[in-house]
């Protein structure tokens, strides 16, 4: 199967090696898959990349008007989301732009904002700073600065981010909190195949300009039950994924998984009760089911890969403040990366794992 | 077929001579006849006659197959998955390197993109620090923070992970050398894919309007990442598009043929005319990054094609014979020499150590407003620290 080992190895880094022939590293956290949910029909077992090419799949089968671009999509792409796709609707709808991201997110808008459904690829969210002034000044204001007459939101920017084992300083960042700052966007982050998929389509239809990071360690690494017919997971909505009494941790993307076992420990260790939030969307983000929880447990941990500083904890942080003052029985605490560049050899270090997550809890509780 | 051939041409006579060149040889100096340069808004251009000495013919020969063999080893050290991260092989491209370091003064620079292991080498580091930084050990050329893109020696400026994003640095630097009045050019390198970067115009229109002495090297490997040149650019006439800068053509094949244009660019540059483009056309043997496995857009076909008719080396290694400066004897000895001195770096840059985690937070800023940083552990903390001696400020 996958004989050719090095071919998309940074993907498969934490998966198990089928060939055997060389040391498995293990990954920072353990993948929770997706309950299977009997409503959404008939599902079939789908990693993340398979998740996503099906959402894209959808779309351009019942969308003529859509379109798939990027660097090297027309070939499946670095990660393989778009496999299959250039076969099947053709070079016209499913093509390779050139090395130019600034470009292919202009492009992008001017499609949008001439009426066609628009996915446009930046191989790696490191790269896509060339397009920070599209998002931020074009994107993001479209609709607002012409008083309505035009928007870009069929437009979703789709980009893989976070750690991924060993990507180093430009293709392990976690940069969502930069285009927070733009009001307009939406920004989302599914946390597994599943979620991938039904966020990645509703994103695609919302009609606003959307920004969707994948956590590329989750392409093949998240296997979930995914539906193969089409639907769309609310965006805007916070999942509540265990009910707790004692603390309220929120995280995203690949954080969640640490999080939610970081409440398995603390719930058979310690006897303390979290209350796990995955926020999936970051901008407009779901501030009742966070405040919502926070005043019922009184105490709340945000943690996230990047760094602390700036990062969207503090924008948690400093909600959860102002809107659940009285109930909070101890300080709010940001667990994340550091206030460093992403390391090369100390990943491991840097990530906020979750002995980092457990001593928050500890010291919380016994504020 | 090859970039250039001898000027004496007679084949009988070549092939006579490699015979001879097996017991000695005799000549100090050789002519050759190089591919024609193309022009795009000069009336003269490089010279297509150039000489050589057997002198330099054996340093360039050593620097290509150094490069080849950090590169292959590099690429081993990948799949035994001891280099982490990223790894872009310059196998196939050594004669643009070597070539263009052939002419450099000392007040020359250099920036480049992430396919940087045999810059670094030829700019001054041991081979064994450029594979210490793949393996991200202490010994590497950035104590192993860099990790494969990442690398920097004296006027070598990187080593850059962005595609494009060199650029406008590479005019900046050599504003600075105008400014400075040091009489050095800045070669800035970037690939066929880059050249579509938006960043690159931005750099030409300054440079030329200020006439900066900054000489635009596009290395053409005809695929930028998975996709051909031709499909992702509408003019693949490189040294064509600066439009209002003269540009240069140039058989990056053709070690000879990349001096000669080398040369002529650092005397028009820091003759005050202001910028230059060079297109290079090269090729590169394995995919883009190491995740590529480099055939799913092109032929197998064409790879050995290009490696039987246009290898850098061994076109070089013909012509050096065959014109007598050398004898296949001493390059026989230099490839031993090469391979074991590589065999010998990939050992020791295994056996290396990886820096203490008390660097992890060094050198982040210059005067760190606070001793600590900011979001680390709750288990120990991390001081910032200052550890490497800034090459570019004194």
């Amino acid at each position: 199967m996958h004989t050719a080992i090095n071919k998309y190895s940074l993907v498969c880094n934490a998966t198990i090696n089928i060939c055997g022939c060389f040391k498995r590293r293990s990954s920072h956290f353990v993948y929770h898959p997706e309950r299977i949910s009997n409503e959404l029909g008939k599902t079939s077992k789908k990693n993340m990349y398979q998740a996503i090419n099906s959402a894209m799949d959808l779309v351009l089968s019942k969308d003529p008007n859509s379109v798939v671009f990027g660097e090297d999509v027309g070939f499946g792409g670095v990660f393989r989301c778009t496999s299959g796709l250039l076969e099947r609707y053709g070079k016209d709808r499913v093509f390779n732009t050139p090395l130019c991201e600034q470009g292919i997110v202009g492009f992008g808008i001017g499609l949008a904002v001439a009426g066609t459904t628009a996915i446009a690829e930046i191989q790696f969210a490191d790269y896509m700073f060339p397009a920070l002034d599209q998002l931020v000044n074009e994107a993001a204001k479209y609709r607002y600065r012409s008083g309505n007459l035009f928007d870009c939101g069929k437009l979703t920017v789709r980009t893989p981010c976070s750690a991924v084992g060993h990507g180093a300083l430009y293709h392990s960042q976690s940069p969502e909190s930069f285009y927070t700052h733009a009001p307009g966007l939406k920004i989302v982050m599914p946390r597994g195949a599943q979620t991938a998929k039904g966020l990645l389509l509703s994103c695609v239809r919302d009609p606003n300009p959307c920004i969707f990071f994948e956590p590329k360690i989750m392409y093949r690494l998240a296997v979930d039950d995914v539906p193969d017919d089409d639907y769309e997971l609310p965006l805007g909505k916070a999942d509540v994924l265990i009910e707790g009494k004692d603390i309220t941790l929120i995280g995203w993307g690949t954080q969640v998984h640490v999080l939610l076992e970081v409440a398995e420990i603390a719930n058979k260790d310690f006897g303390i009760s979290c209350e796990v939030i995955d926020l999936v969307t970051i901008l407009p983000w779901d501030k009742q089911t966070v405040t919502k929880s926070v005043k019922k447990t009184g105490r709340a941990i945000v943690s996230h890969e990047a760094p602390l500083t700036g990062g969207f904890g503090a924008e948690i942080s400093a909600s959860i403040q102002e809107d659940c003052f009285l109930h909070l029985e101890s300080p709010i605490r940001r667990v994340t990366g550091y206030d460093t560049p992403f390391p090369h050899v100390f990943e491991k270090f840097y990530l906020p794992n979750k002995w980092k997550c457990l001593q928050a809890i500890k010291e919380l509780i016994n504020y | 077929m090859n970039g250039s051939s001898v000027l004496r041409k007679h084949s009988l006579k070549n092939v006579l001579s490699i015979f001879e060149s097996r017991f000695f040889s005799s000549t100090s100096e050789a002519t050759f006849e190089t591919k024609p340069f193309k022009l795009h808004k000069l009336e003269n251009g490089p010279s297509t006659t150039v000489t050589l000495s057997s002198e330099d013919a054996i340093k360039y020969y050593k620097q290509m197959q150094t490069i080849r063999r950090i590169e292959t080893a590099a690429g081993n050290l990948y799949k035994e998955k001891i280099v982490r991260g990223f790894c872009h092989l310059y196998s196939g491209q050594e004669a643009c390197a070597v070539g263009m370091k052939a002419m450099f003064r000392d007040t020359d620079s250099i920036i480049t993109a992430y396919r940087a292991h045999g810059w670094t080498y030829l700019m001054g580091v041991d081979p064994f620090s450029v594979l210490s930084e793949l393996t991200g050990r202490k010994s590497g050329n950035a104590r192993g923070k860099g990790g494969s893109m990442h690398m920097y020696a004296k006027n070598f400026y990187g080593g850059n992970g962005i595609v494009g994003a060199q650029v406008p640095l590479g005019a900046g630097i050599a504003l600075a050398a105008k400014y400075l009045g040091t009489g050095g050019v800045c070669f800035t390198l970037y690939g066929d894919g880059a050249a579509n970067q938006g960043q690159v115009f931005e750099a030409y229109n300054m440079s030329k309007l200020w006439d900066i002495p900054c000489v635009y090297v596009c290395e053409n490997n005809g695929y930028g990442m998975g996709t051909s040149s031709e499909r992702a650019s509408a003019s693949v006439a490189y040294y064509t598009r600066g439009d209002y800068i003269p540009g240069i053509w140039v058989d990056g094949m053709d070690i000879l043929a990349v001096r000669e244009a080398a040369r002529f660019a650092i005397d028009y540059c820091s003759s005050g005319k202001g910028p230059l483009v060079m297109e290079t056309a090269t090729y590169r043997y394995s995919g883009h990054s190491m995740s590529d496995p480099g055939t799913s857009y092109r032929t197998r076909d064409e790879i050995q094609e290009v490696r039987q008719t246009r290898d850098p080396i061994t076109s070089f290694k013909e012509k050096i014979i065959g014109a007598n400066l050398v004898n296949i004897d001493e390059l026989k000895q230099i490839d031993k020499e090469i391979k074991a001195q590589i065999d010998d770096a990939v050992k020791r840059a295994k056996a290396d150590t990886e820096i203490p985690l008390s660097e992890l937070s060094g050198d982040i800023y210059a005067k760190p407003l606070e001793t600590k940083v900011r979001g680390v552990s709750p288990f120990e903390s991390l001081e910032h620290i200052r550890i490497g001696q800034a090459v570019n400020l004194n």
